[in-house]
């Protein structure tokens, strides 16, 4: 089915193809944050534009006022030359821009004509059998085979999203974007995918192609564009990609994301080694864990972290560390291996239990299962403490002790509240932050899971916390960090073990060159 | 002289500002209750009804006669005890609306084994026996709901419903075909004697059922605020996952509200049966459980608060009885005006939180 055509891309003239979407100086903010700062770029028609990027890097504001749902603050957008803004997703449709999202949108339950005669106005009967035809013929046009009475549902997430494309085309798109549209696919459907963006291009239309994967980014892209930190920081023309090989290109682009260049003074703040006991017996050891349970399963875990070491886990959101930090915690059950604290098997122990023996998780969800919002700061700082003395005597709220230990904290940990009693939901997100950080890390810690815990801080709060973190590495416990920031973990791990779907795919020593080999691991390219 | 102007100047700011707060707070409480009786008035009038003479007759029999005063402060007792058992759940976040089926469970099993005790044992021994046997049926029936959301996920509102229906139907059945009194022909349980009963209070005929219910609310509102235990459990209510996060044993605690809840509102129907009715006839059915969740939303969970609208709510319910015999309107109405007055305190509270924001 895919033997159709094969794109003959040296005989491409893409260069010379007109943009169809420019943006000059394109500028989005958000309170806090620049999310794109004047970004120049061009989608030409007959190319397939790949931006990469880390988290945050600005990727999804971009795409979203490619699409209509936001509009920039600054600089400006030309459609086929002409300025002209694209203020809603109508709008982008009728301009023939189309986006394919990483999870279908397709309605599972209906077939595919069905859902490709959704768009009609409600009085309009569904033309059925015209609109099979008008699919068919679409999808003949791009290679693709599909059976335009086939039920969503029974199909494959590949399928799907070859659906989808099929139903832009028949919508008359020429510009279609490709929102991590890889993520979710088998290897074998992500190849699919990536021939049949070669052969739209061909066909004159414009693709933008955003991954995490390097390796799909240099095999089917005619042009990258790598962002970081909302801006720009340079990418590959099509005679670049051209000319270099896939490793070199690779290679190339690991530097610009991850930003090797400028690492100098990255690797100036690399932590103390000092603190680290590595001939003391490890605090926390994992033993071959597994947990099958969550949403993304944990396969054969293993690592050890000494007293006194930082241990920063790396990966790309969504790929089990939120999982790890629970099943560790005792939130989620481990189907199988062992965890090891302090020469103890945890793994059957209960929440309460792990704390009991120095097991602290410092969750990046503070609202959502870190506090009660509605209740006071004083008693969200003793909520895993509920019952203990001197707190609790008989059972009996000992109000006294319960605010004396609140001005305590609040002193220790600057943390700045109307009052002791004020509900913790209307404190900022630092000062909430700084309610987990006191409850989590008084008493004896022996292991702290930090997970993302700069997350939405402003700058200020971001050094306390990690000043926090080093303590707390110093003082003799074995602290994981997880975070999506790379400069974080290079500054304060000691090792940084990278995850990629629920495993860990390589554990680096946090010297020279330590961030290509996680930006490598991290992408994919080494296996 | 100027130094002073200004300190009183500053003082009556002061006092004025206190005056503004406090008659604010009066305005969201008293004004949603005046608004409410203003328009079940007006739908009094479309019924060609005068609301004054209506509302005389209410209060002139529920809070100003001497019978009337005494059968509303009797009837207290049991809907207290059904606010007690609200609160425990509800501030857990689990809303227990089975309390219909759990206080009629509570008292078939009460008057159909009290009355065959009664003459063997002292008096207090067999109201004690009573009260428990209500207390533990009524926290049996809560179960099968506590288990299906404690370690299946079951929505409890469409559980604890439908076990009202079978609840409902099964003290029925109970009465007519297990519980029957072999010496009447109604369809009813054995009556319990009147010198078994419940104490009078001071040579009325006022219930000392009025006293546990006042002791039950008490009891848990100290329990919810207070203790650890209380706090476990609006923890639970609060954030069910930073529940889990905290290491709490999230369905123990679910099935513990579940019983305590249970308990309570048999321990109602038990209350209702040793105090006042001395047996249950088949197809008996108060639906105390019911009209008292808006009660307990308007007190927002707060057991003084709580015991306000309760005795509110029983004067105009004792006041509507003997209203509708003079003005044709149903008791039900009590109902409507306390619907109204749910409507009216959600708008005051939205108003408020709006205000609130606005000064913030």
């Amino acid at each position: 089915m895919l033997d159709a055509s094969t794109p003959e891309h040296s005989a491409q003239p893409s260069t010379e193809a007109p943009p169809i979407v420019t943006f000059e100086g394109v500028t989005k903010r958000y309170p806090g944050i620049i999310a794109n700062d004047s970004i120049d770029m061009e989608f030409r028609a007959g190319e397939v534009h790949v931006l990469l990027g880390e988290n945050g890097a600005g990727k999804s504001t971009l795409v979203s006022m490619l699409s209509g749902l936001q509009q920039p603050d600054d600089g400006r957008i030309l459609i086929d030359g002409v300025e002209k803004p694209i203020s809603s997703p109508a709008d982008a449709l009728d301009i023939g821009i189309s986006t394919v999202f990483q999870h279908s949108m397709l309605v599972p339950s209906l077939t595919l004509v069905e859902n490709a005669t959704l768009g009609r106005k409600w009085w309009q009967a569904p033309d059925r059998a015209g609109t099979a035809g008008a699919m068919k013929t679409a999808a003949e046009r791009i290679g693709v085979t599909l059976d335009p009475m086939a039920l969503t549902g029974d199909l494959s997430l590949g399928e799907r999203q070859q659906a989808e494309i099929t139903r832009a085309l028949m919508r008359g798109a020429r510009f279609l974007i490709l929102d991590e549209a890889t993520a979710m696919l088998t290897p074998n459907d992500a190849a699919r995918l990536g021939e049949l963006m070669q052969r739209l291009a061909a066909e004159g239309m414009a693709v933008v192609f955003i991954t995490h994967k390097l390796n799909e980014a240099v095999a089917y892209g005619d042009r990258i564009s790598v962002l970081r930190l909302g801006k720009k920081v340079g990418g590959l023309t099509p005679e670049e990609l051209k000319s270099l090989d896939a490793q070199e290109a690779t290679n190339q682009v690991v530097r610009l994301m991850f930003g090797t260049q400028g690492a100098q003074s990255g690797d100036a703040e690399r932590p103390d080694m000092s603190t680290v006991d590595r001939d003391a017996k490890p605090t926390l050891e994992l033993l071959a864990l597994y947990a099958d349970s969550g949403r993304v399963p944990l396969s054969n875990i293993e690592f050890k972290v000494w007293p006194g070491e930082i241990l920063g886990i790396a990966g790309i959101d969504g790929n089990g560390q939120k999982q790890l930090a629970a099943a560790l915690a005792g939130q989620a059950p481990i189907s199988d291996g062992r965890v090891v604290l302090d020469g103890d098997y945890i793994d059957r122990m209960s929440i309460g239990q792990r704390r009991a023996k120095g097991m602290r998780y410092v969750t990046d969800d503070r609202l959502g299962e870190g506090t009660v919002g509605t209740f006071p700061m004083s008693i969200n700082l003793l909520l895993k403490e509920i019952g203990e003395a001197p707190f609790w005597r008989s059972g009996l709220e000992q109000p006294e002790a319960i605010r004396e230990n609140a001005r305590r904290q609040v002193r220790d940990y600057d943390i700045r509240t109307p009052s002791i009693e004020t509900p913790i939901g209307k404190l900022s997100g630092g000062n909430i932050q700084k309610v987990l950080l006191a409850r989590e890390l008084s008493g004896s810690a022996r292991v702290v899971i930090f997970e993302k815990p700069t997350y939405g801080l402003d700058l200020a709060n971001i050094a306390a916390t990690q000043t926090r973190i080093r303590e707390t590495a110093q003082s003799g416990a074995a602290v994981i960090l997880i975070s999506t920031e790379l400069d974080e973990i290079l500054a304060l791990s000691h090792r940084i073990a990278v995850m990629d779907q629920g495993e860990i795919k390589g554990i680096v020593e946090n010297t020279d060159g330590a961030r290509h080999k996680i930006g490598e691991l991290m992408s994919g390219v080494k296996k | 002289m100027s130094t002073q102007t200004m300190t009183e100047t500053g003082s009556t700011d002061r006092f004025r500002a206190k005056l503004q707060s406090m008659s604010g707070v009066l305005l969201m409480s008293l004004g949603p209750v005046v608004a409410a009786f203003i328009l079940s008035g007006i739908i009094l009038l479309i019924l060609d009804v005068n609301p004054f003479s209506y509302y005389g007759y209410v209060f002139g029999r529920g809070l100003l006669s001497p019978t009337g005063v005494q059968a509303t402060l009797t009837r207290m007792g049991p809907l207290l005890l059904i606010a007690a058992a609200l609160i425990v759940a509800f501030r857990a976040g689990i809303w227990n609306l089975g309390g219909d089926a759990q206080f009629l469970i509570g008292a078939v099993f009460c008057a159909a084994w009290t009355p065959l005790m009664a003459p063997h044992v002292p008096v207090w021994l067999g109201l004690l026996a009573g009260a428990a046997i209500s207390a533990v049926f009524g926290g049996i029936w809560a179960l099968v709901p506590a288990f299906l959301r404690a370690y299946q996920g079951l929505n409890e509102i469409i559980t604890t419903l439908m076990m009202n229906f079978l609840g409902i139907s099964f003290a029925s059945v109970l009465v007519k075909l297990v519980f029957l009194d072999p010496t009447t022909t109604v369809p009813q349980t054995r009556t319990l004697a009147v010198d078994d009963r419940l104490p009078t209070l001071f040579g009325t005929t006022i219930s000392s059922g009025l006293v546990i219910g006042l002791i039950a609310i008490l009891g848990v509102h100290f329990m919810m605020t207070r203790t650890a235990f209380g706090l476990r459990l609006r923890v639970v209510g609060g954030n069910a996952s930073a529940a889990v996060h905290a290491g709490l044993a999230v369905p123990l605690l679910t099935v513990a509200v579940f019983a305590i809840s249970g308990a309570l509102a048999g321990l109602s129907g038990g209350v209702a049966i040793l105090g006042q009715y001395g047996n249950v006839r088949a197809d008996w059915n108060p639906g105390y459980s019911l009209a008292v969740v808006p009660l307990v939303f308007l007190a927002r969970f707060n057991g003084f608060a709580a015991i306000g609208f309760v005795a509110l709510f029983s004067i105009l319910s004792i006041g509507a009885e003997s209203a509708a015999r003079r003005t044709g309107i149903p008791n039900y109405f009590t109902l409507v005006t306390i619907g109204i007055l749910l409507v009216m305190l959600a708008i005051s509270e939205y108003y408020g939180a709006k205000r609130q924001k606005a000064g913030a």
